[in-house]
């Protein structure tokens, strides 16, 4: 079966060393699951990346390997033509963990500054307090804030150390709408500033909304690289399924307007970008297909159409 | 200056936990003046008993003071903190070299109070007197302040304010910093002799003496410092290798 990108790598032209993030043939195995597979990825200086996937994709895994907090089993990974490590110490990354609680016994406005501290140039403390909104916050003990809030706090400690790479893994998880929308108008004040940005996400509409490229993960594999209305469309595809016997997934593939064909026992999955013009060639060409229906695909369905399992049959037309 | 600032938080987070304060500071003052008051004409080991016991109770809140950090780790990194400065330029030395400084520090505040409640008390040292004294508390806690990262490594944030508790009451109890004896010859002596918390107590005495330890106080202290540092960097890499 072939896992090849299927969009092809839009921006892996640049050269390795001017990078922002270069990541080759990484690869992460927790025991028998392996969370991230032969990775290859560029990402140039400036770029605003979305890694979109489901829950188990290797989004996480991915960024921490990134980090530094945990060791690839293989391939490499240079930032800004350094290892990792190296990167941290320099202070020219940071980054937004999903899972980190705050210190108690110090307020945010302390917080922010401790932090602020620990890098080469930092930005002025309130102004970052101001651009993440929390300046009527800073004097509040940071054990006595709202899950929002606490997220907000982060991203200041992220963004004050003025970085030139900025990660963030699921950024948004604890916030409202109000608060996406508020929480995303400062990552793109960031952007605006030429710093690179990646972003870890499982919502499509914030991958599509705020990145320049959605760099799709599935099963721990690149599954699409592309500019970000390429992967929406092909993610927002809609899917058929019908009861088709024995029809050669080879030519289901190859119908207008499928992108690719499974099967499971008897009934065939088309995931489609145009699913009317499949709709007549199968019902044309097959006339045996039964139980048909088309079914707008969610993220995770599309996610499946795409990987597949493997133990299924499985075609891709490019 | 990264350190000096981070350091200068640490400190403001430790006089913010009361927990800290009252065990280190409050705690072995007000045993002192407890017991020492009213024993103020007596004499133990030979020593005016308030010179004793002011070293006895210095002893027990700098071990706390210094242990106690442990706690810090280990609330730390349950919370994920230590993942966040993880990917800050924040190193691994100066993370521990802040946590054992401030301890220290706490240390050296809690002595200093015990000093003074000694001088209301009426115990004389000459300034020599003094400084050895403080001296040799201060070399004494280099391996409880290796047990405090040792235990915060070790220790879920739940298990470990109990076990600061009772490993540094249980060490002062048989060092003898409590004004008990427990052996004053014998195997069990040898074994009471064998601990840190026994040369620390004794500071006063040895300061008051004019000299310091005895070649066997140094050996304690260094045997103990080197067996628990090795355990303590285990116990940190097995805590990173996992995170």
């Amino acid at each position: 079966m072939t896992t090849d990108s299927v969009l092809g790598d839009a921006a892996a032209d640049g050269s390795a060393s001017a990078g922002a993030i270069v990541l080759a043939g990484l690869h992460k195995s927790y025991g028998n699951v392996t969370a991230v597979r032969l990775l290859d990825l560029v990402i140039a200086p400036g770029e605003t990346v979305a890694i979109l996937g489901p829950n188990g994709a290797g989004k996480t895994t991915t960024i921490d390997m990134v980090l530094g907090l945990t060791r690839p089993d293989g391939g490499s990974i240079s930032l800004f033509g350094m290892p990792p490590r190296q990167a941290i110490a320099a202070g020219v990354v940071s980054g937004m963990l999903q899972t980190a609680s705050l210190i108690q016994h110090l307020r945010v406005r302390e917080l922010v500054a401790m932090v602020a501290s620990l890098y080469p140039h930092p930005l002025p403390v309130d102004q970052v307090l101001r651009l993440t909104g929390i300046s009527d916050l800073a004097g509040r003990p940071a054990s006595r804030l709202s899950g929002g809030q606490s997220q907000r706090v982060r991203f200041a400690m992220a963004l004050v150390a003025n970085p030139d790479l900025l990660l963030l893994d699921e950024p948004t998880a604890a916030l409202d709408v109000a608060g996406r929308k508020e929480f995303w108008t400062s990552v793109r004040a960031v952007a605006a500033q030429g710093k690179t940005v990646l972003f870890a996400t499982h919502y499509l509409e914030e991958a599509d909304a705020y990145a320049d490229r959605i760099v799709l993960l599935a099963k721990g594999r690149m599954v699409a690289d592309g500019p970000a209305t390429e992967i929406k469309a092909r993610v927002s595809s809609r899917t058929i399924r019908a009861t088709l016997p024995g029809a050669a997934l080879a030519r289901l593939a190859v119908l207008p307007g499928v992108i690719s064909a499974d099967r499971r026992g008897e009934s065939v999955t088309l995931t489609c970008s145009d699913a009317e013009a499949a709709l007549r060639a199968l019902l044309a060409e097959f006339p045996a297909a039964r139980d048909v229906e088309v079914r707008g695909a969610d993220l995770e369905a599309a996610f499946v159409a795409l990987t597949g399992s493997d133990d299924d049959e499985r075609l891709e037309t490019r | 200056m990264t350190a000096v600032t981070y350091l200068r938080y640490e400190v403001l987070r430790n006089f913010r936990t009361w927990q800290f304060v009252f065990f280190s500071l409050a705690w072995p003052l007000i045993v002192f003046f407890t017991v020492a008051g009213p024993n103020r004409q007596a004499t133990f080991i030979g020593i005016p008993f308030p010179v004793y016991f002011m070293s006895g109770m210095a002893a027990q809140g700098a071990m706390v003071a210094v242990v106690s950090r442990g706690s810090l780790i280990a609330n730390e990194r349950t919370a994920g903190w230590t993942r966040q400065l993880r990917i800050t330029p924040l190193s691994t030395v100066t993370y521990f070299t802040a946590k054992v400084v401030c301890g220290y520090l706490m240390a050296l505040l809690t002595i200093a109070a015990l000093c003074a409640a000694g001088t209301t008390l009426g115990v004389h040292l000459s300034a020599g007197g003094w400084l050895t004294m403080v001296g040799l508390l201060l070399a004494g806690l280099i391996p409880f302040a290796v047990l405090g990262i040792l235990l915060g490594h070790l220790l879920s944030p739940e298990s470990l304010l109990p076990a600061v508790g009772g490993l540094t009451v249980l060490f002062a109890l048989l060092g003898g910093a409590y004004g008990l004896q427990v052996a004053t010859s014998g195997p069990m002596f040898d074994v009471i002799k064998g601990l840190p918390s026994y040369w620390l107590v004794q500071a006063s005495k040895a300061a008051l003496g004019g000299g310091g330890w005895p070649a066997e106080g140094w050996i304690v202290i260094a045997v103990w410092t080197a067996v628990l540092t090795p355990l303590a960097v285990l116990a940190y890499r097995r805590d990173t290798s996992r995170v």
